[in-house]
Formats: structure tokens, sequence, C-alpha cells
């Protein structure tokens, strides 16, 4: 019941968030109205990390304490993830072509990194249906987890650390949290977004999460159900007509 | 394509998309739950559940 009402309240918040940043925000001086993608972008973007930190950290819980649930968390975390990363991928695409010119460019560090945290994640997906033994799944999967968190903060840094067509942080830098770089109005419009979205993730994240316990549940079933229809094909065993071997 | 083109498809796409994605979420627990017979969000909580 509580998750219904985190769903709605997530509703009301993106609807909200969406009609301010479209309709009340002005328009930026340079950018004209493609700035305004910037408030799903970065929100999703930043999601994406989140998400994938969840999957790196829930993959550290299952290794140590071996819990099947910190596997259906980390999964959950994937799943939502690999959704938001490409959203943050479409997104930039659709600010990027009337604002740069070009809608992708292979050279430029973040964007090239972003698609690389995509491919790991969605490699990570694939990577859970080679096995149907959950341990042996949760495990591997834990450690590619882990590796492709590491992508992260190449991600995150990558406008720092090399040049490229990105731009530098807007409010992400600690320097810039009190003095961003984008008016106020924007900034409140782009943190109500972040908001917004933040109940839409902890809304999906705990939806895939029982979906992820409910089918590993069927998998035991089904699992169960097959050991006791192999055994029930089996011949009986030759109790009482075995000879006594010769001594 | 116009800037409010672009806006539109961005925001078209990212909030379609989740809400999509809600929705295909919220239908595959309603299946898994059928299959395994979980109680949904709407079933009252049993009696004779461990307070």
């Amino acid at each position: 019941m509580k998750t219904r009402i985190l769903g709605w309240a997530a509703l009301v918040a993106v609807v909200a968030a969406a009609v301010n940043g479209l309709f009340v925000v002005p328009a930026d001086l340079n950018q004209g109205d493609a700035q305004r993608i910037m408030y799903v972008h970065v929100a999703s973007a930043w999601l994406a990390y989140a998400s994938f930190g969840v999957t790196a950290l829930a993959g550290i819980g299952y290794l140590v304490r071996r819990d099947l649930r910190l596997d259906a968390i980390a999964l959950a975390g994937a799943e939502v993830g690999v959704m938001f990363t490409a959203f943050t991928i479409w997104g930039g695409m659709m600010w990027g072509k009337p604002v740069w010119g070009v809608f992708w460019q292979w050279e430029d560090p973040r964007l090239t990194t972003t698609a690389l945290l995509l491919a790991l994640y969605i490699g990570y997906l694939l990577l859970r249906r080679l096995t149907d033994d959950p341990h042996r799944r949760a495990a591997r999967a834990a450690v590619v987890g882990l590796i492709a968190a590491v992508d992260i903060p190449i991600v995150h840094f990558s406008v720092l650390w090399w040049r490229g067509l990105h731009q530098g942080p807007t409010i992400g830098d600690p320097s810039k949290l009190l003095h961003p770089s984008a008016p106020l109005l924007f900034v409140l419009a782009l943190l109500a977004m972040v908001g917004a979205f933040t109940l839409t993730w902890a809304y999906l994240l705990i939806r895939r999460y029982q979906l992820a316990r409910l089918e590993w549940q069927r998998e035991e079933e089904a699992r169960l159900s097959r050991i006791v229809a192999a055994r029930r094909a089996a011949p009986p065993p030759l109790v009482g007509n075995v000879e006594e071997p010769a001594r | 394509m116009t800037d409010v083109g672009f806006v539109i498809a961005g925001y078209g796409v990212i909030l379609g998309g989740i809400g999509l994605y809600a929705l295909l979420l919220a239908r595959r627990l309603r299946a898994a739950r059928d299959a395994v017979g979980a109680p949904t969000d709407a079933d009252p909580p049993a009696n004779d559940a461990p307070a």
C-alpha cells in the first residue's frame, strides 16, 4: 500500500516538475527552448549513477552475506539504471542537435564513456541469463557489477579530466554548490525534476525488487517440481531382490 | 526540426518511456503474483499473520 502511495506521489511530482520545466521557467537566452531538455537529461543521469551504485553496493553485500535478497536489489538497480542511462543519452542527443549541431560525437569522453556504461550494464543483465543456479548467477553478477561500477566516476569526472564537446558541471562541482553557473530559477527547476525523478526511481526500484523475488520463487518452484518429476520417472530401487555379495 | 520539436521528442520519449516501463513492470508483477499465488497490494492482510 505504501509503495502504491509512493507511485502516485511520484506521478504527481513528475507532472508538476514537467509543467514547471516546460511552461513556467523561461527559456534560456542563448540555448532557447532546447535548454528545457536539461531538466530531464540531468535528472536521468543522476539516477543512472544512483542505480548502478545500488547494484554495486548490493553486489558487495551479496558477496559478503550470500543473501539472494541483495542480489534482487542489485538486479533492480541494474535494470532501472539501464533505462535511465538510455534516457540520459536520448535527452543529450535531443539537446545536442539544436545546441551543438550534432546528435553525437564519439570523440567526446563524456558521451563515449556513457555509451560504455550502457553497454556494460546491458551485458550485466545478459550475463544473468547464462545460468539457472541462483547463487552462481548472483556471484557472477556481483563481480561484473563491481567491475562495471568503475565506469561511474569515469563518466562523471570525464568532463574535468579530458577536453571534449560536453560542458563541465553546472552544480555537481563542490565549488559550484553555492555559486552555480546557471540562474537560480533554472537550478530550482532542475532540483525539482531530480526530486520528482528520485521518487519515481524509488518506486520502480521497489517494484522491480518485488518482481525479482517472485521470479526467484517461481524458479525455485519449477526446480523442485523438476526434481520431483525426475524421481517419479526413475525406476524403483531393487531393495530386497539384490543378492548379497559372496564374502 | 525546431527547438520545440526536440523538446517534445526529449520529454515525450523520457516521460513516456518511464510510464511505459512502470506499466510493463506492473503487468509483469501481476503475472508473477498470479503464478506463485502471492498476495497483491490490494489484498487485505491475513488475520493469522505474525505481528
